[in-house]
């Protein structure tokens, strides 16, 4: 336990010198800012009161982008540069090294969430009589959890590896498909879509956490899909041994 | 013993890196693999330090099975890989100081300077890995693998890389080490198999070719001699004749008019041959010994058939 925190911090430290961290960071406040604003400016024209999801929905969607390219240098990274022959060989297990890099990369995403909170504090100013604190509450915490499935795939699809680009786009591309896997479902009944439906990311967010409902369903759709992510990354780093 | 590895193959895909290869280090001895490069030195390394399974094949060190008890092994072993593993964007007290936290490192700050005196980095603690030069980068490597003091050290090619004086201070720290710890080092450098290494292995296309301590290797340098000679005409008609003298082998034609032959370790066959030649009615312009170097023992070793067969250029 005591190497995962080791490697969580190491790792969550290294994004603070990483000049491709403070890109993403700058591209994430860029785009939700100009988005806010232009939701503000078009809500005071029609003389509406903007609800918490013109937060949420933007932030949702530039997580999607931006998670892969926050998890592709972990493990890819340490390939390229010979430094895994080093961690595989000093007594750190697998999934210690799995789940600290998983952390590590949380602990930057979570900074960068608890700084999009400036969002809903200026909304609240302007709002009358201030947003519903309980979409936002269930909006972030649905938020995190998507965002932490997301990074855990990116973490897992990183094992395989050794090029950052390839585990970006690799990632992105799971990513896109688990998001927009349910469409099917809502042109026909039969089981199959339906079952596709449930694999589907967004239907876990958007008709519950996004409307201020925290269902334990989607909890623990969301828990699980975190933890077979970083068993299935455990085993692929386990793997590599025996390749 | 330390290192016990028994009949270790390896395969990648088709084809066979090491095949066979058995054998044992004790402690404090200091043991080294010597092969030209693709013999399979890191392969070996890789699987005594647990990176990789053998495909068949067993390996305990310190008594611990590799595979079986793979993180105790690992608790044990300092490994410093070909190309030295490190973190261009941490300094180098900074990178110490997580792997010595992985490896559990007590008293950890006093560790690190310790292993920095030891590795003559101390002036450059602060610095970042990235602005490092080749030779610092190759000795923060070592100290790595110094940083938890371990029973059992490898090092793939350790002194690449560094100038001549950090090779003779490299040396002898790897000397001073090896008093009381197993030191395992591959080299391609003949002189430092011979100055720095207890024992020898020598490798080659994935096989052991040979395994003597360096003073044997020199013995067989000084016991086995080369002999030069230089005929008038032509020296193709005397080759048959000198291969017939007892004690010689592996003549060769080196010039139309001279050869080159080996003797048996400590026979003295010049004045047979001189003698077969003036008799046959040859006129022998030249007889002269040329020693054996330790590089051409590694190249027959490592490029022709076993040693003591008698061969000829025709």
């Amino acid at each position: 336990m005591r190497n995962i925190w080791i490697i969580a911090r190491k790792e969550f430290k290294q994004f603070f010198v990483s000049p491709v961290a403070y890109a993403i960071a700058l591209a994430v406040f860029l785009i939700m800012g100009v988005l806010f604003y232009a939701t503000i400016l078009s809500a005071a024209y029609q003389q509406y009161a903007p609800g918490v999801q013109v937060i949420l929905g933007p932030l949702a969607t530039i997580f999607l982008f931006t998670t892969p390219a926050i998890t592709m240098r972990a493990l890819p990274d340490e390939q390229r540069t010979g430094t895994l022959e080093l961690l595989l060989t000093a007594p750190v297990r697998d999934w210690e090294l799995v789940i600290g890099k998983w952390l590590g990369s949380m602990g930057f995403i979570l900074t960068i969430l608890l700084v999009t909170w400036v969002y809903p504090i200026i909304l609240n100013r302007l709002v009358d009589p201030g947003i519903d604190q309980g979409v936002l509450v269930s909006g972030y915490l649905g938020l995190f959890l998507m965002v932490a499935a997301f990074a855990a795939i990116g973490v897992a699809v990183g094992t395989l590896f050794s090029n950052q680009i390839a585990a970006f786009f690799t990632t992105l591309g799971i990513l896109l498909v688990l998001w927009m896997i349910g469409y099917p479902s809502t042109a026909s009944g039969a089981l199959g879509p339906s079952l596709l439906s449930y694999l589907d990311i967004s239907e876990h967010f958007y008709p519950t956490f996004y409307r201020g409902i925290i269902d334990l369903k989607d909890v623990v759709y969301f828990l699980s899909l975190i933890a077979l992510a970083l068993f299935l990354g455990s085993i692929s780093v386990e793997s590599r041994r025996w390749r | 013993m330390m290192i016990r590895a028994n009949a270790l193959t390896k395969d990648y895909g088709n084809r066979r890196a090491i095949e066979n290869l058995t054998f044992n280090a004790r402690k404090g001895e200091i043991l080294g693999f010597l092969g030209p490069n693709g013999a399979g030195k890191t392969t070996t390394m890789r699987i005594l330090t647990g990176f990789m399974p053998p495909s068949s094949g067993s390996v305990e060190i310190g008594g611990y099975d590799v595979i079986e008890n793979s993180l105790e092994v690992r608790r044990i072993v300092g490994y410093l890989p070909e190309t030295v593993p490190l973190y261009a964007d941490m300094t180098v007290y900074e990178y110490l100081e997580y792997m010595g936290s992985l490896r559990k490192v007590s008293h950890l700050e006093n560790r690190i300077k310790e292993t920095l005196e030891q590795v003559e980095l101390s002036e450059r603690s602060n610095s970042y890995v990235g602005a490092l030069s080749k030779g610092m980068r190759q000795r923060l490597g070592l100290a790595q693998a110094l940083i938890h003091k371990p029973e059992v050290l490898i090092l793939d090619e350790p002194t690449i890389g560094l100038d001549p004086g950090q090779v003779v201070n490299f040396r002898q720290l790897i000397r001073e080490i090896g008093k009381d710890k197993t030191v395992l080092l591959s080299t391609h450098i003949l002189p430092e198999a011979q100055q720095v290494c207890d024992r020898v292995l020598i490798i080659n296309n994935g096989h052991i070719v040979a395994e003597d301590t360096p003073e044997q290797l020199q013995a067989r340098l000084t016991g086995s001699q080369r002999v030069f000679i230089q005929i008038r005409g032509d020296a193709q008609e005397v080759l048959p004749l000198i291969e017939h003298i007892p004690g010689v082998i592996r003549v060769q034609l080196r010039n139309q008019d001279s050869l080159e032959f080996e003797t048996l370790p400590g026979k003295e066959v010049r004045p047979a041959v001189a003698k077969t030649l003036i008799q046959a009615g040859f006129d022998l312009l030249q007889i002269q010994n040329i020693n054996l170097s330790l590089e051409e023992i590694f190249l027959k070793l490592t490029r022709e058939e076993p040693a003591g067969v008698i061969e000829s250029q025709k």
